[in-house]
């Protein structure tokens, strides 16, 4: 690493090649300006190509529907978390997005008459919650395969430049202007900087935290803690969503579009328990509340056998209905869980999926740092690890790969509009030393722990106390096991001293981007004493609209989070008490 | 129950061939040979490389050859294996280090024949219709992860490394059976190249290795057959 680091100049630089990351890429690249791709993956390996059920929009195809009644939807979906001038432009042009989409090539499923089918999905209702809609458009269960793989083409179609398997390592953001990034080459362990006047960050999520997620193992939450390392506050850290249906043990994500199509949760007694917890929406109500009651069955000692878990049932449905709409979900739980859904019923329990907080945006994108929504020049985020906010509380089920594009492509527009305007900005005297250093000291130390030891510990920590039920005391713990975890980090060590692929190396990296997010997961839900959406206090389990009916913003003072808060955005549609 | 897991292990900075390492393991018979991998590198070796990431098939990062076969580590159990489990890198890719391989050229030929959908008329306002037939007859090239256990199985590709490869002709199939596609004629004539369609010998290595499910022969047969249609 004593070598000097290669410089590129662009006018725009993405880290990302998920679903956001892309459409961005292709909207700069459709205008004409210079713009890399920078991923730690190749481009299809993005977790947004594991998505399965769907993605919403109020077209109307197979019954009557309205954006309005999708963003109320959103809206009362994020417990009125949701910031409603945000839902609003979601729920508009997911239309306009979703049908870009087709012409962009995706293969949706089609009607009779040759037009986007669309399904059933959680929390998804005609006329302001009267009964379930068909909103979801969908590929089979491989809708985020269609969407990853369609992106991708079309950015090979335009001539986007991909920096492939490069890590970003660093963010240059100096005298509140961001400059571009620092990236570590994984074939021959070169840093690179990329000097820039937008940089967008879309790095996805951060499940891998909890023990069981549906979640790839390279969803460390990279972008979001070093926007926080480089002092940009943190949003709504403390809404994670469980959802309801990760295969038994595994995590493996079994999608809503199973319940969509028809089939039912059942209990060890084979009790149809949902129709005790949300008798209209019943198996369809949103993930929080299908988590938690998942959770009071087991606690209740009605889990399949007295475990951990309760039951997925589809046989009902016929193979048919199953080749043709679930055959990858199907085929999981043959391959992971050795049962055959055509007959048996799937063992399932609640699974870290979603983060609805991250890196506060605006509506075009731009990166805010503090409560009033002062705009970071030049830095940008969208897709999971963004925060505009259109899931407040708790996202509903498709409404993330909407999230991605919409937001994704906006941020798209508004950086060809500012790499216009703006002139290149200078880099920071030494860019890459305080990385280079970081990451020499890991590399050298001769002595010390395994990271994959503390990895293992924080995941266990995080699923026991920080998932779907928390109290003061749950959290107390947390934020002790995650202190103590930090102090012993300081002192790891990696084997792997060569130039060549070290992934040992950056896995450690990862490890403390995690204990970052953990961190500040837990400082954030301890200091929430309400229950809201997927944020669950046992100690204080009513929404309190009067003192919390905020967003928080987590600000690193002195190595540690600190907690503030700023308004929501209310226009439409005024808090209500929130039954489904 | 006891493995015994070969992993076929290259340092670029240290080794001048690869070679085997025996690793004992006690695992879960429901283990996938990722979880072994994970085993081998967070508790024994942590300097061992391979790419993963979803950890569910659909990714296609760990596509590599297990006990003679590609296959994904993240797909295949134990139980199905045995306690002899052997791990090489995709054969025929020039390796990078341990099971990682260089998939640069792969790439290429998968760019190489317009994997993107070509229609230059002004789009409707609303989507373009296309019957639920219509898109029957591409639907299984879809599938496709883009893991390279197919090309990289093939004795025709290891023969003649410039054979654009049983993955490129599947991603030309899902276009040119597309019903909303304009380019087909193009990318019919890159295949009927010397290095296109003809160098399949239907040897269904491909088909076996797909970790999909995908009708790989198939869909070469139907290229082949739309290249003659089309000279005819
Ligand atoms: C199993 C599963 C099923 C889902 N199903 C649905 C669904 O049906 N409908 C729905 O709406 N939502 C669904 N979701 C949620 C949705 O898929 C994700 O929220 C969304 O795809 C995230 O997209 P993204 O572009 O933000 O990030 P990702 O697709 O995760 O991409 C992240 C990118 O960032 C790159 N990256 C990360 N760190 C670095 C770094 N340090 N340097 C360089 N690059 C980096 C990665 O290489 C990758 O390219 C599902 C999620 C899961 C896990
Ligand atoms: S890890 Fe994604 S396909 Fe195996």
């Amino acid at each position: 690493m004593e070598a000097a680091p290669v410089i590129h100049e662009f006018e725009a630089v993405i880290v990302g090649a998920g679903g956001a990351g892309l459409y961005a890429a292709l909207e700069l690249a459709r205008d004409g300006v210079q713009t890399a791709v920078l991923t730690k993956l190749y481009p299809t390996r993005s977790h947004t190509g594991a998505a399965q059920g769907g993605i919403c929009a109020a077209l109307g195809n197979q019954e009557e529907d309205h954006w309005e009644w999708h963003m109320f939807d959103t809206v009362k979906g994020g417990d009125y978390l949701v910031d409603q001038d945000a839902a609003e432009i979601l729920a508009r042009e997911a239309i306009e997005t979703v049908i870009e989409l087709e012409h962009l090539g995706l293969p949706f499923n089609r009607t009779a008459d040759g037009r986007i089918d669309q399904r059933r999905f959680g929390g998804h209702t005609r006329n302001f919650g009267e009964a379930p809609v068909r909103r979801a458009c969908y590929a089979a269960d491989r809708t985020g395969h269609m969407i990853l793989q369609t992106l991708y083409q079309q950015c090979i179609k335009h001539d986007v430049r991909f920096f492939d398997e490069y890590h970003v390592v660093d963010l240059l953001v100096e005298d509140g202007v961001s400059r571009g990034v620092v990236a570590y080459r994984l074939a021959d362990s070169s840093l690179h900087v990329f000097r820039s006047k937008a940089v967008l960050l879309a790095t996805g999520g951060f499940g891998r935290m909890f023990r069981i997620t549906s979640n790839a193992h390279t969803l460390t939450g990279d972008g979001v803690a070093l926007a926080y390392r480089r002092g940009i506050p943190l949003q709504d850290m403390e809404f994670y969503q469980f959802h309801p249906t990760g295969l038994a043990g595994l995590g493996v994500l079994l999608s809503e579009a199973a319940r969509g199509e028809g089939g039912i949760l059942l209990n060890g007694k084979g009790e149809r328990f949902m129709e005790r917890y949300a008798p209209t929406l019943m198996d369809l109500a949103p993930r929080d509340v299908v988590s938690r009651a998942i959770y009071q069955e087991i606690r209740a000692g009605r889990g399949v056998d007295g475990k951990d878990y309760v039951y997925l049932d589809v046989h009902h449905l016929g193979r048919a209905v199953i080749d043709e709409k679930l055959p990858d979900i199907t085929d999981f739980a043959r391959i992971y869980q050795g049962v055959e859904p055509y007959t048996q019923p799937v063992g399932i329990q609640p699974t870290a999926h979603y983060a609805m907080g991250g890196i506060p945006t605006d509506v075009h994108s731009r990166v805010v740092v503090d409560e009033r929504n002062t705009v970071l020049p030049g830095l940008y985020a969208a897709g999971e690890c963004a925060c505009v906010s259109v899931h407040g509380a708790n996202r509903l089920g498709t409404n993330s790969l909407l999230d991605i594009l919409v937001f994704g492509r906006r941020a798209g527009l508004d950086m060809a509009r500012f790499a216009r305007e703006a002139d290149i900005p200078d880099l920071p005297s030494d860019p890459v030393g305080p990385v280079a250093t970081e990451l020499e000291a890991l590399r050298s130390r001769r002595e010390g722990e395994s990271p994959a030891k503390i990895r293992r510990e924080l995941a266990d920590v995080m699923m026991d106390d920080v998932s779907v039920f928390r109290t003061a005391d749950t959290l107390r713990h947390a934020q002790g096991v995650v202190d103590g975890l930090r102090e012993r980090y300081r002192w790891v060590r990696v084997r792997d001293g060569g130039a060549h692929f070290n992934q040992d190396l950056l896995e450690a990296r990862e490890v403390g981007y995690q204990l970052d997010v953990a961190q500040v997961t837990v400082a954030a839900a301890l200091a929430r004493q309400e229950s809201r959406g997927a944020h669950y206090r046992e100690d204080f389990p009513e929404r309190d609209d009067a003192s919390w009916l905020k967003h928080s913003l987590a600000c690193r003072v002195d190595g540690a989070p600190e907690l503030r808060y700023k308004p929501v955005t209310i226009t439409r549609f005024t808090p209500k008490p929130r039954t489904y | 129950m006891h493995v015994s897991l070969r992993i076929q292990r290259f340092d670029p900075d240290r080794d001048t061939a690869s070679h085997w390492v025996e690793y004992g393991l006690d695992v879960d018979p429901m283990a996938r040979v990722l979880d072994l991998l994970h085993q081998v590198k967070w508790e024994q070796d942590s300097s061992l490389a391979f790419r993963r990431s979803c950890g569910h098939g659909i990714c296609g990062s760990d596509a590599m050859m297990i006990n003679g076969r590609n296959r994904l580590a993240c797909k295949i159990r134990v139980d199905q294996l045995g306690r002899k489990i052997s791990v090489a890198p995709l054969p025929g890719l020039p390796v990078v280090k341990d099971l990682v391989v260089d998939m640069d050229g792969f790439f290429a030929k998968y760019r190489s024949v317009h994997p993107f959908l070509v229609n230059d008329d002004p789009p409707p306002a609303q989507e373009r219709r296309q019957s639920q037939a219509q898109r029957a007859v591409f639907d299984d090239t879809t599938k496709c992860i883009l893991c390279g256990a197919c090309t990289s199985s093939c004795p025709s590709f290891w023969a003649r490394p410039g054979y654009v490869g049983p993955a490129a002709i599947v991603n030309a199939h899902r276009f040119i059976f597309d019903s909303r596609d304009q380019g087909g004629e193009e990318r019919l004539q890159i295949l009927a190249d010397r290095d296109g369609v003809w160098r399949c010998r239907t040897i269904f290595n491909c088909v076996d290795a797909c970790p999909r499910g995908i009708n790989i022969t198939r869909a070469i047969l139907e290229v082949s057959a739309a290249i003659v249609e089309k000279s005819a």
